[in-house]
């Protein structure tokens, strides 16, 4: 039974994990109605940015962690800028594909510059066990976990309390109309790839010291998010978040309980999916889509 | 009885000039390029399928590679297990993909865009590993060897030129067939489907039956390359079906021309030959960073520039370019046809 707790509590963080990328894709759907597939590769585009400030620049974790935020929202909004704008009003299987193809190019140039080796990745907190009432937890684990709940709470305070907050809301809700009153909305498509860019860097920065560093290692985590923002309900932020943990514990017993799980983890993920969009379309958050014709 | 349309003489020409070529290609290059163009022709076919899935019916799939390794691994199983000549295992090959597929397209009639697209992710992603687990049946790491293939009937070929003209027999059977589907009920049915649901559904077409038959179809075209893959490197695992695959088919068939029949040769040609050029572009470098090797961002790359400048990719600019010089031949003050894929 203990060691079942333990599996849970340790399922827990990982969905945290799952559940800022998720959180990122969510940012990005509200906005365009559009998946991002690059949005794992962009993550560890920044993750590896943070591994050369720590390994060559000598940073320590927190300043390293705090400069490749600050790159990363300027990535993601140049991506919108310069690209994603391009696209405009085009349909969502052209971009669909274009996300597709940052996939490429930033898991290429990721590979162009660090290379394929794998890296070991030195993160904030130290993986050692604490005892907290006959439960050993993993200092790591807990780490994430505050660092996930820190950011959500910035983000729902940014969402909530400020203007760009709710220029950001009314802009993806009503696009006309928010134009129309001063909004302006081109801008706060890119605030919102920014801002994806920024949760998916620091998914990354937390996972890259639990698994090594690597230019493929989001493609996993990125599906469980996928799972994750499914389960949620696409457009539901909150829902991504109780969709992540969920995902997160749900791998955590499977890599445990079922023999082999660790190979079948994926599949896993793909199930999660396909029987969350059979069973449920709009996910336990989301609003079922009316649609017009 | 019906009469043949007029063929122009240029068109005729082009095809004997073509076949010429293809004929040829063999007889004139080394055993590497002939078995490059083997691969043409395999993928070809697998992005032939993917082009009636996606290009066709408007539903798009990152998962065929996960067809082209249940063609693979079929292929590669009864040959080792039964020791039955691997071209019997192509038909089987076909149907257990097809069969396979049609089965995904059941979940997938309720899923469209962006969900298709991820639950197909999924699928590319999730197949190396469940390959890797059941390794009793597919070898795990280790792959399945099969025995080279030789020249039948004592043909005075070299195992290259063989395959060659194997793959590529096959390929135009499989094109003409694909040629004649995108023409009947069924294409328009496809197509229909890919312009407007709605409007399909309220004509009498079954989005149930059109679907599923676009996924078996376009699974059953990929399980025929994945076993024409396996028979050409006599060699699998469960690497060669990876994301990247998937990702090569969808990058192929954008930039060929999706919708459009001779979208999946050029398709092919470029997913082929690209990574060859990457290659060889190892003189480039940036600094001390090499390109060598690494397709990946000329895929990417080339993926948006052709989605922003040529939507119909080459076959599209091609048609261009044909109907352009139709128009200043014939000077018919009539306006261009619309293409036929606007996305």
């Amino acid at each position: 039974m203990l060691a079942f707790i333990q599996q849970i509590v340790s399922g827990i963080a990982t969905g945290g994990i799952y559940a800022s990328l998720a959180l990122g894709l969510v940012l990005i759907y509200r906005a365009m109605d559009v998946a991002n597939f690059a949005q794992g590769e962009m993550a560890t585009f920044s993750t590896f940015i943070s591994y050369s400030l720590i390994e060559y620049a000598h940073f320590d974790f927190w300043s390293a962690f705090v400069v490749t935020i600050l790159v990363s929202f300027g990535l993601g909004v140049a991506i919108e800028r310069l690209l994603i704008r391009r696209f405009e009003g085009a349909p969502v299987l052209t971009l669909l594909i274009v996300t597709l193809g940052l996939f490429t190019i930033f898991n290429g140039v990721t590979g162009l510059i660090w290379g394929y080796v794998f890296k070991a990745y030195r993160g904030a907190f130290p993986s050692t066990p604490v005892q907290f009432g006959g439960l050993y937890l993993n200092t790591q684990d807990l780490g994430v976990f505050a660092v996930v709940l820190v950011m959500l709470l910035l983000l729902y305070l940014f969402f909530s309390r400020t203007k760009a907050g709710l220029a950001m809301r009314a802009a993806s809700l009503y696009p006309d109309s928010s134009r129309l009153l001063g909004v302006r909305v081109g801008w706060m498509l890119a605030l919102g790839w920014g801002l994806a860019s920024t949760v998916g860097a620091v998914s990354g920065m937390l996972v890259a010291p639990i698994i090594f560093l690597d230019p493929n290692m989001m493609q996993a985590i990125l599906l469980f998010a996928f799972a994750a923002a499914v389960l949620g309900g696409i457009e539901s932020p909150l829902g991504a978040v109780i969709g992540g943990v969920a995902v997160g514990i749900v791998m955590a017993l499977v890599g445990t309980y079922i023999p082999g799980g660790q190979d079948l983890r994926l599949a896993f993920g793909l199930v999660v999916i396909v029987v969350v969009l059979l069973v449920r379309p709009a996910g336990l958050f989301g609003r079922a889509a009316v649609k017009r014709v | 009885m019906r009469r043949l349309p007029r063929v122009r003489p240029e068109l005729l020409g082009l095809a004997v000039i073509g076949g010429i070529v293809v004929l040829g290609v063999p007889t004139v290059t080394n055993q590497f390029i002939t078995f490059e163009f083997a691969k043409v022709a395999i993928f070809a076919i697998a992005l032939m399928g993917l082009n009636l899935l996606t290009g066709y019916s408007g539903q798009i799939s990152l998962g065929n590679g996960a067809f082209m390794a249940v063609g693979g691994y079929t292929t590669a199983i009864l040959v080792q297990r039964t020791g039955i000549p691997y071209w019997t295992t192509i038909p089987v090959a076909a149907l257990v993909a097809g069969g396979f597929g049609f089965v995904i397209g059941i979940p997938a009639l309720r899923l469209t865009g962006v969900y298709l697209a991820l639950a197909t992710f999924a699928l590319a992603l999730s197949v190396p590993p469940v390959l890797n687990h059941y390794d009793t049946f597919t070898g795990g790491h280790g792959g399945i060897v099969m025995p080279a293939v030789l020249p039948p009937f004592s043909l005075d070929l070299s195992q290259e030129q063989w395959l060659y003209y194997m793959d590529s027999g096959i390929a135009l059977l499989l094109f003409v067939f694909a040629w004649g589907v995108v023409r009947s009920r069924t294409g328009r049915a496809f197509m229909a489907i890919r312009d407007s649901e709605t409007a399909a559904t309220a004509s009498g077409i079954s989005l149930a039956y059109y679907k599923t038959l676009a996924f078996g179809l376009s699974a059953a075209y990929a399980g025929v390359a994945g076993s024409l893959l396996a028979i050409a490197t006599s060699y699998l695992n469960p690497d060669t079906f990876g994301l990247s695959l998937s990702l090569a088919l969808l990058v192929g068939v954008v930039i060929g021309g999706l919708g459009l029949d001779f979208g999946a040769v050029f398709g092919s040609l470029f997913v082929v030959w690209l990574p060859y050029y990457a290659e060889k572009a190892s003189g480039l470098h940036i600094g001390a960073l090499s390109f060598a090797g690494k397709p990946d961002i000329f895929y990417g790359a080339l993926l948006i520039v052709i989605l922003f400048f040529a939507p119909n990719g080459a076959a599209g600019l091609l048609q261009r370019a044909w109907r352009w010089y139709l128009h200043r031949r014939t000077a018919v003050r009539s306006p261009l046809p619309e293409p036929v894929a606007e996305r």
